[in-house]
């Protein structure tokens, strides 16, 4: 096996084409336990982090781009993300421990393409796109068609994410994220639900979105429960809604974090929980970057 | 196989070293270097027994691969000391007891220092959740809790002459 450290785009991608046997990584919290568990070791490692592109955070035209190899440490405190994208601060700030969090990535999190993967959700309710390097250039695509199956994404060999985009979001527009697990810290997703909320002034929802991560093959969007809250008041009978669509919509399995029945039930109420505290937000907040 | 050739510093020494480039990091301070205060307790980023602080990022050494290390800079628990000089940290964790076994000790120091660089003024609840990745099944953890908040105070009245920013 090879370690490189290319220092730009255009280099990794002609590393990548040089290898068929070869892999990108980031923070490898993923990439090492997995070569422990017998994932089959690449004749060439790229490490990403050596090109600047991909270690920041910035903002540009209404937009924040996020580098797709910059800590999650980095991405959870930074002023402007969290002002704008509360939820996707939160969930970045839930990875692991200080220690993981000082070298794992978005672009990892999201090419592990784990179901229960905590910032997919946040990135998924915030219609988050991704730039996606190869030897033909790049292309642009949605958050939401990179995984296609646990463990599968849908980049070709030869390609990686490069950055993370995310349009500032409109006025009175808050996310949240919360999560379900045994303990406080250090542990995989139980139940994870994203929502991103648009209220108008007299507090009635205009637009919608929500997503639960940990209780299907992949993170879901949960769409009966987006028409539910969509020209509606946040009120009893919408969260009732909400919460019997964000149950209806998982296929869980059951292991020792919890059995079928039970994720159902708390993607329910977790649901409900970060819907109220997305349109809490929403009200607090203009939302604009 | 062809080995990788490694320079950097390690506590304020420069240093050169052989590695495989699939060896960890932490492998690589053990075994390369001689450095054994990192310890491996589970090789998976669960433990925090191989804290330690690369380029100024509290880390687990288990999952760097030691390549990554060439141009860096790295802290381990070895270079607390001031010669005889124990860190206010090592000198509050003897005081308090808060080791038994002492194999995750070299870890909480480094997250700990690592605290402390960033927050001179933690709560407990701020040393709880820096501590949370490293485990200890010896001191449930309350001794440890109150050395680190002992150091703290002991830091602020008392800054360490010559202490690196
Ligand atoms: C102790 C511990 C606790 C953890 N806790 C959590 C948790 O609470 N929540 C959670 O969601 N995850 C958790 N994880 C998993 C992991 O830390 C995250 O998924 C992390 O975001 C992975 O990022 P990375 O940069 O380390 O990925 P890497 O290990 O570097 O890469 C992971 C995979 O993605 C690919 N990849 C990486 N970057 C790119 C890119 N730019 N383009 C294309 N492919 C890429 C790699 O080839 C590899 O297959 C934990 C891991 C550990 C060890
Ligand atoms: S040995 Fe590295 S975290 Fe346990
Ligand atoms: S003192 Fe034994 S594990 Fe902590």
């Amino acid at each position: 096996m090879r370690y490189v450290r290319p220092g730009t785009v255009d280099e990794a991608v002609s590393l990548l084409n040089s290898e068929p046997e070869s892999c990108v990584f980031a923070g490898a919290t993923d990439l090492v336990p997995q070569m422990q568990g017998g994932r089959p070791e690449p004749k060439l490692m790229i490490d990403l982090k050596g090109i600047p592109r991909l270690v920041k955070v910035s903002y540009s035209n209404g937009q924040l781009v996020v580098g797709a190899a910059t800590p999650v440490s980095i991405v959870k405190v930074d002023d402007n993300l969290k002002a704008a994208f509360p939820g996707l601060s939160e969930s970045s700030g839930l990875i692991g421990s200080d220690q993981i969090q000082n070298r794992a990535s978005l672009g990892g999190n999201l090419c592990t393409a784990s179901p229960g993967a905590d910032t997919i959700p946040s990135l998924m309710v915030n219609s988050a796109r991704v730039v996606i390097a190869s030897s033909g250039g790049t292309r642009t695509i949605p958050v939401s068609d990179v995984v296609t199956g646990p463990g599968s994404v849908s980049l070709k060999s030869n390609e990686f994410v490069v950055e993370f985009i995310l349009d500032a979001p409109p006025k009175r527009t808050a996310d949240a994220y919360l999560r379900f697990i045994p303990r406080t810290e250090m542990d995989i997703a139980v139940v994870g639900a994203a929502a991103r909320l648009t209220l108008d002034d007299a507090d009635c929802c205009t637009e919608a979105l929500v997503a639960i991560g940990a209780a299907a093959p992949t993170v879901v969007r949960a769409p009966v429960a987006e028409n539910a809250l969509r020209g509606n008041p946040i009120n009893d009978e919408t969260l009732a809604e909400v919460m019997a669509a964000a149950s209806a919509v998982c296929s869980p399995i059951s292991d020792k974090r919890g059995t079928k029945e039970y994720r159902r039930q708390v993607a329910g109420v977790l649901a409900k929980r970060v819907v109220l505290q997305a349109a809490k937000r929403a009200k607090e907040k203009g939302g604009a970057v | 196989m062809n080995r990788t050739h490694v320079t950097c510093m390690i506590n304020d020494d420069e240093t050169e070293f052989l590695c495989d480039n699939d060896e960890s990091l932490l492998d690589a301070l053990r075994d390369e270097v001689g450095l054994t205060g990192a310890k491996e307790g589970c090789g998976t980023g669960d433990c925090g027994a191989c804290s330690i602080i690369l380029n100024g990022q509290l880390i687990c050494a288990c999952l760097a691969f030691a390549p990554e290390a060439n141009g860096g800079t790295i802290e381990t628990v070895e270079g607390m000391a001031d010669g005889d000089r124990l860190h206010p940290l090592q000198t509050s964790f003897l005081e308090e007891a808060s080791l038994q076994c002492g194999v995750c000790t070299p870890g909480f120091l480094m997250a700990a220092k690592a605290l402390l660089e960033n927050n001179p003024d933690p709560t407990e609840t701020e040393v709880r959740y820096a501590i949370a990745g490293n485990l200890c099944r010896c001191t449930g953890y309350d001794k440890i809790v109150r050395a680190v908040l002992g150091a703290a105070a002991q830091m602020r009245k008392n800054p360490i002459e010559g202490a690196r920013p």
